[in-house]
C-alpha cells in the first residue's frame, strides 16, 4: 500500500512542476513522464530512489568500464538489471511513450543513446520478437537460443 | 543465509579436500565459473583449435550460430552485412585438393587492431579476448585496415533486435568476441564450437592455452598446429590444424 502511495506523490510532485510551466494548454503540449512502476519484482530499487534519480547514469557508467574491459558482470547496477525490472509489462520497453526511460528523459529533455546499440526490452521478450531477417533463417534456431531465458546452474546473480 | 549442522560439516569436508588438492586442479575449477564480481584474469588465456579436416565442405553451422547467439542480422546486402565468422575454401591449383575453414578473429596475443586504435576502443581484455568498446569507438575503420585476416565488419545500418549480452549499434567496429559473454558465465564453449559439435564435425575446440592440463593444451602440445600468418608474429590465440 504504501508503494502505490509514494509512486503517486512522485507523480504528482512532477505533474504540479510542469503544471507550474504555464497553463493548460501549456501542459498539454509538454511531455509529462506517465511511467507506471513495475512492482512485480519487489518493491525497492537496488538504491534509494533519491540516490537513483539524481545518479543513476553513473552507476550505469561505472558498471559500463567493469564490465566491458574487465569482464565484471554483477548485476546490482548493470543497464540489463535496469530493464529485467522496469520495462513495462505490456510492451516489454523501456522505451516507448510511457516507457521508464523515455517518458523521463523526453519530459527533462535529455537524449538517450544506450539503446541505439543495447535492446531496450526485457531480455525473454527480445528473443521472441526478433525482428527482420536473421542470417540463420537457412537453418533451425539452435540450442543456445532457446537456452537464453534458462538460468545458469550453481550461479548466483 | 542459516546453514544447518550437516551443511557445515559439509563445507569443512570440502574445504579440507580442496587443500589436499594440487593447485592446479583448484584453477580448473576457477576458470569453470569464475564469480560475477571477479575481473577476467591473465592466468587464463581463451582460445580456439580448429581442425580444418574435420572441417566440412558446404556446411555453416558455425556462421549459422555465430548470428544467432549473437543478434547478427542480414540486409540482404552482402557486401556490408556484419561478419564475424566466414568459412574460407582453399584449393591447392596444383592437386585440386580442396580444404574448408572457419576464419574469425584470431585473438592475437599482440593485436595491429590494438595498436591502430587512436581511441583505445580496441582493446585486449587481460585472459587475452581482443574486443571492441562501442562506447568508445568513432568507427574509423583503421583497426579494420590493420587486421590480417579482415575479421572485422563496420556496422553500416540501424541495427535492431539484438541480444542483451551483445550490443551494436551503427556506426562502429565489431569481430568475434569469443564468445565471451558464454566465457564470463563459465559455459567453457563458444556457439561456434558447439553448433560444430552438434552437427558432429567437432572441428572446433574451444579451452584455456595457459592451462597446462585443458583439452586444448593438451591437443597442441601433442600435434602439430598453425597460425594464420606466423610470420607476423602475432601469437595468435585461434590455430590451426590440418592445413
Amino acid at each position: 500500500m504504501k508503494r502505490p502511495f509514494l509512486a503517486l506523490c512522485t507523480v504528482l510532485t512532477l505533474l504540479s512542476s510542469a503544471a507550474y510551466a504555464g497553463d493548460d494548454k501549456m501542459s498539454a503540449r509538454a511531455p509529462v513522464p506517465v511511467f507506471r512502476i513495475n512492482t512485480d519484482k519487489g518493491d525497492k530499487c537496488v538504491e534509494p530512489e533519491d540516490v537513483m534519480r539524481r545518479d543513476h547514469m553513473k552507476f550505469i557508467l561505472h558498471q559500463r568500464d567493469k564490465t566491458m574491459h574487465e569482464g565484471i558482470r554483477t548485476t546490482r547496477h548493470s543497464l540489463k538489471n535496469c530493464i529485467d525490472c522496469h520495462a513495462d509489462s505490456k510492451t516489454g520497453s523501456v522505451l516507448g511513450k510511457e516507457g521508464f526511460c523515455e517518458s523521463c528523459h523526453a519530459y527533462a529533455s535529455v537524449k538517450i543513446d544506450c539503446f541505439e546499440c543495447h535492446s531496450s526490452v526485457r531480455e525473454t521478450s527480445a528473443a521472441k520478437s526478433n525482428a527482420g531477417a536473421p542470417l540463420s533463417s537457412v537453418r533451425a534456431p539452435n540450442a543456445a537460443s532457446k537456452n537464453a531465458g534458462v538460468p545458469v546452474k550453481g550461479k548466483k546473480p | 543465509m542459516s546453514i544447518n549442522r550437516r551443511q557445515f560439516l559439509g563445507l569443512g569436508g570440502a574445504a579440507v579436500a580442496a587443500t589436499a588438492l594440487a593447485p592446479g586442479l583448484q584453477l580448473i575449477e576457477l576458470a569453470q565459473a569464475r564469480s560475477p564480481e571477479e575481473a577476467a584474469s591473465s592466468l587464463h588465456r581463451w582460445g580456439l583449435l580448429i581442425d580444418s579436416g574435420k572441417c566440412a565442405d558446404g556446411c555453416t553451422a558455425c556462421v549459422s550460430a555465430c548470428a544467432e547467439e549473437n543478434g547478427l542480422q542480414s540486409h540482404g546486402r552482402p557486401a556490408t552485412d556484419p561478419q564475424w565468422i566466414r568459412k574460407v575454401t582453399l584449393k591447392d591449383k596444383h592437386t585440386g585438393y580442396v580444404q574448408n575453414l572457419p576464419l574469425m578473429c584470431q585473438h592475437c596475443e599482440e593485436p595491429p587492431c590494438v595498436d591502430v586504435c587512436p581511441t583505445g576502443a580496441s582493446f585486449k581484455r587481460a585472459d587475452g579476448i581482443v574486443l571492441v568498446d562501442k562506447h568508445i569507438c568513432i568507427g574509423c575503420r583503421y583497426c579494420m585496415m590493420a587486421c590480417p585476416y579482415q575479421a572485422r565488419s563496420f556496422v553500416h545500418e540501424v541495427t535492431t533486435g539484438q541480444k542483451a549480452h551483445a550490443p551494436r549499434g551503427k556506426g562502429t567496429v565489431e569481430s568475434c568476441t569469443l564468445c565471451v559473454h558464454k566465457v564470463d558465465r563459465g559455459d567453457g564453449s563458444t556457439a561456434c564450437a558447439d553448433a560444430c559439435k552438434k552437427d558432429g564435425h567437432g572441428a572446433i575446440l574451444f579451452g584455456d592455452l595457459k592451462d597446462p592440463n585443458s583439452t586444448i593444451s593438451k591437443r597442441l602440445a601433442a600435434q602439430a598446429s598453425t597460425q594464420l600468418r606466423a610470420d607476423l608474429k602475432l601469437n595468435t590465440g585461434v590455430r590451426y590444424q590440418g592445413l
